[in-house]
């Protein structure tokens, strides 16, 4: 009886919960790229304080959903990690934020540098062991990423390359599988989004960043926009949108964030101007 | 006999409920690839310059073999000594350490596997690394998926030994037949093909296991040549590349979720040709 009773409490108790959250919030829902969710989460969360009646709804799937997403009207903004291609005219983008792709090694790994050519025969199997670029008689582990990321196509298309030219020994998802899989196996070579690997690599994880094109892979290269591997993360919304929404992009792009995109080792476009 | 009633017609609901379940997750996964079936033959999943999906290359072939040898390898190592340690744990452990052992081995396949995953990668995948860059490989995903099946085939195979009746037991006592014998001539023979039934359907866990797979194996398609090459799964395949897929890329993902379907038919049918009635 006392369970019974306990259920029926519970059971209303969540009545209200739904009701409540369906009458008085308008929602926001965000879907896309993995790289720009957790900064628009943090973002959403800091709106959704000065903004009580807003539900920020963010999910993942990657730049491709972003843009699915907001074509089938199944969310009201989309996150891509990257510009608009020439045929997705039809909608519109709103940067938020810079980022960079860098290469990482294992920290052990004695190479100190890679020149453009180095990067792009090891990753087309040209050259297969760490002596040829200065490093131990080890044969070299190429980690590439599953297709459909925005960071395959950015790293490739810098470099020139097919995804069916690179020889690669391991594929991984997102950024974090690729620092685990790098920071586990000392032969390997992969290439991330430079914040997540600035962060980690200084919250002890073993992976250390090299220059691309003989530029350092630090922050302030990618704020002054030389940096050879730039993408934007952008918010992309398709025609007319409500004022909620406009609101958040707005409020995404101003200066009163800037200090959450520092925290996730982006650039903020503010620092631009 | 009101509430009989009642309980018939809740009875006949769920079972008509689950089987609704059944054809539903069919047609859905059907209807979602057919684009895929409409649209190219189905000897392209065969015969294709590779899987590069957003560039219309659907070679599964290289995946379709990986998923396959996953799965025998660990059924191979982890079948017989799970036979072994519930063997151990009936006829020979004391009572007491039976008992505690069967608790722990149950603790052990509780783990989730994104856990033996995590292990997998930062432990087994560095020093597979050592001999035999780059580490993730085949063989990792064969001591992972092994380690995580023996706790059930144990548990499976001790159920099985419960259902040997006591008279049996005790008559090979009375006829003074030694343990060994009593269980090489009349315990096993009794339930061997049960037990296999069992491990197949076990073997159907390793071909659905993914996660683990996914952080191990290395997902590079390809035939591998030897157990150091790095692998790509049916289920590790779907899971990385679903999320970020569109249009047809879509379907022959669902196509593949057909297959897995399928291969796990023919699991199944495989444990059910096994099984026997329970002996009297």
């Amino acid at each position: 009886m006392y369970k019974f009773k306990n259920i029926i409490i519970i059971i209303i108790g969540l009545t209200f919960c739904v009701s409540c959250n369906n009458n008085s919030k308008t929602k926001i829902e965000l879907t896309g790229s993995s790289t720009v969710a957790p900064l628009i989460m943090e973002i959403g969360r800091r709106f959704e304080r000065l903004n009580p009646h807003i539900l920020i709804n963010v999910q993942t799937g990657g730049s491709s959903r972003g843009i699915n997403d907001i074509k089938n009207n199944l969310s009201n903004i989309g996150m891509i990690s990257r510009e608009l291609k020439d045929n997705e005219a039809e909608f519109t983008e709103h940067t938020i934020a810079w980022d960079g792709i860098t290469v990482i090694l294992h920290k052990e790994n004695n190479v100190k540098q890679l020149s453009h050519q180095d990067v792009l025969n090891i990753f087309t199997g040209k050259i297969k062991n760490w002596q040829k670029v200065g490093g131990v008689n080890k044969k070299i582990v190429v980690i590439n990423k599953a297709e459909g990321r925005s960071t395959l196509e950015l790293f490739l298309k810098h470099f020139g390359m097919k995804n069916s030219d690179v020889e690669a020994d391991i594929i991984v998802g997102d950024n974090q599988q690729g620092l685990n899989m790098v920071a586990g196996s000392p032969l390997s070579i992969g290439y991330v989004s430079i914040g997540a690997a600035i962060f980690e690599a200084e919250n002890g994880m073993s992976v250390k960043l090299i220059d691309i094109d003989g530029l350092e892979s630090k922050l302030s290269n990618v704020r002054n926009g030389t940096f050879p591997i730039l993408r934007p993360l952008n918010l992309v919304t398709r025609g007319q949108t409500s004022k909620e929404v406009m609101e958040f992009i707005n409020f995404a792009q101003s200066a009163a964030v800037s200090d959450v995109i520092n925290q996730h080792y982006f650039v903020s476009t503010n620092a631009n101007k | 006999m009101r509430t009989n009633k009642a309980v018939e017609l809740m009875l006949k609901a769920s079972a008509i409920l689950v089987v609704m379940v059944l054809i539903f997750i069919f047609s859905f996964i059907f209807f979602k690839s057919l684009p895929f079936i409409t649209d190219n033959q189905l000897s392209s999943l065969f015969v294709d310059d590779g899987w590069y999906p957003t560039t219309n290359n659907f070679n599964l072939f290289p995946i379709i073999v990986g998923s396959i040898s996953i799965m025998v390898v660990p059924l191979l190592l982890s079948a017989p000594l799970g036979i072994l340690l519930a063997l151990f744990c009936r006829y020979y452990a004391p009572k007491s350490l039976a008992k505690v052992y069967i608790a722990l081995i149950e603790l052990l396949s509780g783990i989730p596997s994104v856990v033996y995953g995590l292990w997998g990668v930062l432990v087994l995948v560095p020093w597979i690394g050592q001999y035999a860059p780059p580490g993730a490989s085949l063989l990792a995903g064969w001591i992972i998926i092994a380690i995580m099946i023996l706790p059930l085939m144990v548990i499976c195979v001790d159920n099985q030994l419960a259902l040997v009746p006591k008279k049996w037991l005790s008559g090979a006592q009375a006829l003074s037949i030694t343990r060994w014998g009593t269980i090489w001539k009349i315990v096993l023979p009794s339930c061997i093909s049960n037990i296999s039934s069992g491990l197949i359907l076990q073997t159907g866990r390793a071909l659905g296991e993914t996660m683990a797979v996914l952080m191990v194996c290395g997902n590079i398609v390809q035939i591998p040549t030897s157990m150091f090459d790095p692998i790509r799964t049916l289920t590790a395949n779907i899971a990385l590349e679903m999320s970020y897929a569109t249009e047809m890329h879509v379907s022959v993902l669902f196509m593949s979720g057909l297959i897995l379907l399928l291969m796990t038919s023919i699991l199944m049918s495989l444990a059910y040709a096994f099984k026997r009635q329970p002996v009297e």
